[in-house]
C-alpha cells in the first residue's frame, strides 16, 4: 500500500495538529442566529398571509424571544473575535464577497427593525397597568400615561411615540415583507458563511445555505410549538415542521451525494459522516434524534395519538443544536492534504 | 510587478534556518511561526520518497483570504503580496478558516499574522529574511514579470509544482521537483 506521512515543523497554536480556531461561541451563534431567522421569519409570513390575529404567539411573542437570541448570539460571536474592540470595524466598509460582512450589515438592520415589531405590539403584550413593583412603575410612567378606564389599555405620553406606533401599525404588511427578506438573508448566512471557505473540503458546498436556513426554520417552528398555548397554533406548526424536516432530509442526503460525486477531497470529508469518526455523533444526534423521530411523533399526534409535544420540540431544537456544533468541528479537522 | 518564491527541494534540508531568521527578522511572538518545515515520505519500504518543502504563505493570485476577509484588513499590495492590516483586523479567524495552506494565525495581541515577502526588506533591494540566509541557497525569490529575474530562469528550466492546485488559489510559491 502507498502511504504518505508529513511531518511539519510549525506547530502553531490553534492551528497544529488541527485547525482550532472557531470553538464553542460561533456553532452556537450560527444556531441562534437560524433560530431566529425562523421565529421572524414566521411572524412576518402570518403577518403577510392575513394570520396575524390566529397566531398570536407567532407574531408577538416569536420576536422577543428572536431578540433574545440575537443578543446572546451577538455577544458569544464578540467572545470570540480576537480584537473585540475593533468590532466596529465591521461597519467601515461594505464587501459584498465576505459573507462575514453581509451578516454583519443584515444584523444591523435587522435589529432595529426586530425591535420596532416588538415596540408595537407592546401593549398587547405587557398590560403594564398590573405591574406591582414601584421603581418599575416609575420608569415606566415617565413615557406612558395609564388609563383610568379599566378596559382601556395604557397610552404613550409622547406624541412623536404615539404617531410612530401608528405609523408601524398602519404599515404592518412593509415592515413584514422587510422582516421576512432579512430573515431568509440571515438564515441562509448562516450557512454561506461556512460553504464561502473553499479550503475547507466539508463546507465548501452551497447546499449548505438552504440546509442551515430550512434547519433554522424547523427550530424556530418548533420552538413557537412549545411556547405556544394555543391548540390551532401547534397543530399548524406541527404540520409545517414535518415538511421542513423532510426538506432538511432531502437536503442532507444531496450534500452527500454531492461530496460522493466531488473530487477526492470532497469523498474523504464525506467519509468523516459514513464510516469515519464523526459517524455516530452526526447519524445519532442530528438525524435519528433531530429529524426522524420528531417526525414520527409529529405525524402520530396528527393522527390523534397523545404525544407530549415538548419531546418533538425539544429534539428537534436539539438536533439543529448539534448540527452546527458537528460542522463547525468537522469542518476545521477535514482540510487539503498535499 | 509580481513576486514569486520557488524553493528547490532537492536542494532543502530542512535546517529550519528559514524560520528562525523570520521570526528574528519580524519579532514572531515565541512559539509562532510564519513559514514551517514539511517534510513528506511517500511510498512503501524500500521505494520511499522523501520531499522537505519550506513552506509559507503562497501570496495566491485567487485569494480566499481577502474575499472573506469582513472587514479590508486583509489586502493586496504592489507585487501581488497579500497583507494584513492589524488596526483593521477584528480577529474573526474568516481569512485563517479559508486559507488552504494554514498560512495564517492569531498573533497574541488579537489580529492575524502571516508572511509579508519581507515587504520592508524588498523595497530596499534586499531578499527576504528566509531567502537570504538560505545556507544550501534552495530558495529564489523576485519578479515573474522580469523575465531576468532570479525566480523566472530558475522556473523556466526546472519542473514545478505548486501546494493543493485544485483548491483553486493559484499560488506563487513554486516548489522545484
Amino acid at each position: 500500500m502507498r502511504e504518505e506521512l508529513i511531518t511539519s515543523g510549525r506547530m502553531n497554536p490553534n492551528i497544529d495538529p488541527i485547525l482550532h480556531v472557531w470553538h464553542w461561541s460561533i456553532p452556537l451563534y450560527l444556531f441562534l442566529g437560524g433560530l431566529a431567522a425562523g421565529l421572524l421569519f414566521f411572524a412576518a409570513f402570518r403577518t403577510l398571509t392575513g394570520d396575524d390575529k390566529k397566531y398570536g404567539t407567532s407574531v408577538k411573542i416569536g420576536p422577543i424571544i428572536a431578540f433574545a437570541a440575537i443578543v446572546v448570539g451577538l455577544m458569544a460571536l464578540l467572545y470570540d473575535l480576537n480584537h473585540p474592540l475593533y468590532f466596529w470595524q465591521l461597519y467601515t466598509t461594505i464587501r459584498i464577497v465576505s459573507p462575514m460582512s453581509w451578516g454583519a450589515w443584515t444584523l444591523l438592520i435587522m435589529v432595529p427593525l426586530n425591535l420596532i415589531w416588538i415596540f408595537s405590539y407592546l401593549k398587547e403584550i405587557l398590560p403594564v397597568n398590573n405591574i406591582k413593583i414601584n421603581f418599575l412603575k416609575k420608569i415606566i410612567s415617565w413615557v406612558t400615561v395609564s388609563s383610568e378606564n379599566i378596559t382601556q389599555n395604557w397610552e404613550w405620553k409622547h406624541k412623536m411615540v404615539k404617531d410612530f406606533e401608528k405609523f408601524v401599525q398602519n404599515n404592518r404588511k412593509p415592515w413584514a415583507w422587510s422582516i421576512i427578506i432579512l430573515a431568509v438573508i440571515l438564515g441562509v448566512y448562516t450557512g454561506i458563511l461556512l460553504s464561502a471557505f473553499n479550503a475547507r473540503p466539508l463546507w465548501n458546498t452551497s447546499i449548505l445555505g438552504p440546509l442551515f436556513l430550512t434547519s433554522g426554520l424547523s427550530t424556530g417552528a418548533a420552538l413557537i410549538m412549545l411556547i405556544t398555548k394555543d391548540h390551532n397554533e401547534r397543530r399548524s406548526y406541527s404540520k409545517i415542521d414535518i415538511l421542513l424536516i423532510i426538506i432538511e432530509l432531502f437536503f442532507i442526503t444531496h450534500l452527500f451525494m454531492g461530496f460522493q460525486a466531488g473530487s477526492q477531497v470532497n469523498v474523504e470529508a464525506a467519509y468523516y459522516f459514513l464510516g469515519g469518526e464523526f459517524t455516530v455523533t452526526f447519524w445519532v444526534n442530528v438525524v435519528i434524534l433531530g429529524l426522524a423521530i420528531p417526525a414520527i411523533l409529529e405525524v402520530l399526534e396528527l393522527l390523534n395519538f397523545k404525544v407530549p409535544i415538548y419531546v418533538p420540540g425539544l429534539l428537534i431544537i436539539w438536533g439543529g443544536l448539534a448540527f452546527r456544533f458537528i460542522m463547525v468541528d468537522a469542518g476545521q479537522v477535514i482540510r487539503y492534504l498535499y | 510587478m509580481r513576486y514569486a518564491m520557488a524553493i528547490d527541494t532537492k536542494k532543502c534540508v530542512g535546517c529550519s534556518d528559514c524560520v528562525v531568521a523570520c521570526q528574528t527578522e519580524n519579532n514572531i511572538p515565541h512559539g509562532y511561526a510564519r513559514d514551517w518545515i514539511s517534510e513528506t515520505v511517500q511510498g512503501t519500504y524500500p521505494g520511499l520518497h522523501l520531499e522537505i518543502r519550506s513552506e509559507r504563505c503562497n501570496h495566491c493570485n485567487n485569494t480566499p483570504c481577502v474575499r472573506t476577509c469582513p472587514t479590508g484588513a486583509s489586502h493586496i499590495i504592489d507585487g501581488g503580496i497579500v497583507k494584513v492590516t492589524p488596526e483593521e483586523c477584528i480577529g474573526c479567524g474568516a481569512c485563517i478558516e479559508s486559507c488552504p495552506y494554514d498560512a495564517r494565525y492569531v498573533h497574541p495581541e488579537g489580529y492575524v499574522d502571516k508572511c509579508t515577502f519581507c515587504d520592508h526588506r524588498i523595497s530596499n533591494g534586499q531578499d527576504p529574511a528566509c531567502v537570504s540566509v538560505c545556507p544550501t541557497h534552495c530558495m529564489y525569490f523576485g519578479d515573474l514579470d522580469d523575465p531576468n529575474s532570479q525566480v523566472s530562469k530558475v522556473i523556466a528550466v526546472r519542473n514545478i509544482k505548486v501546494l493543493a492546485p485544485e483548491a483553486g488559489t493559484q499560488p506563487q510559491i513554486f516548489y522545484l521537483v
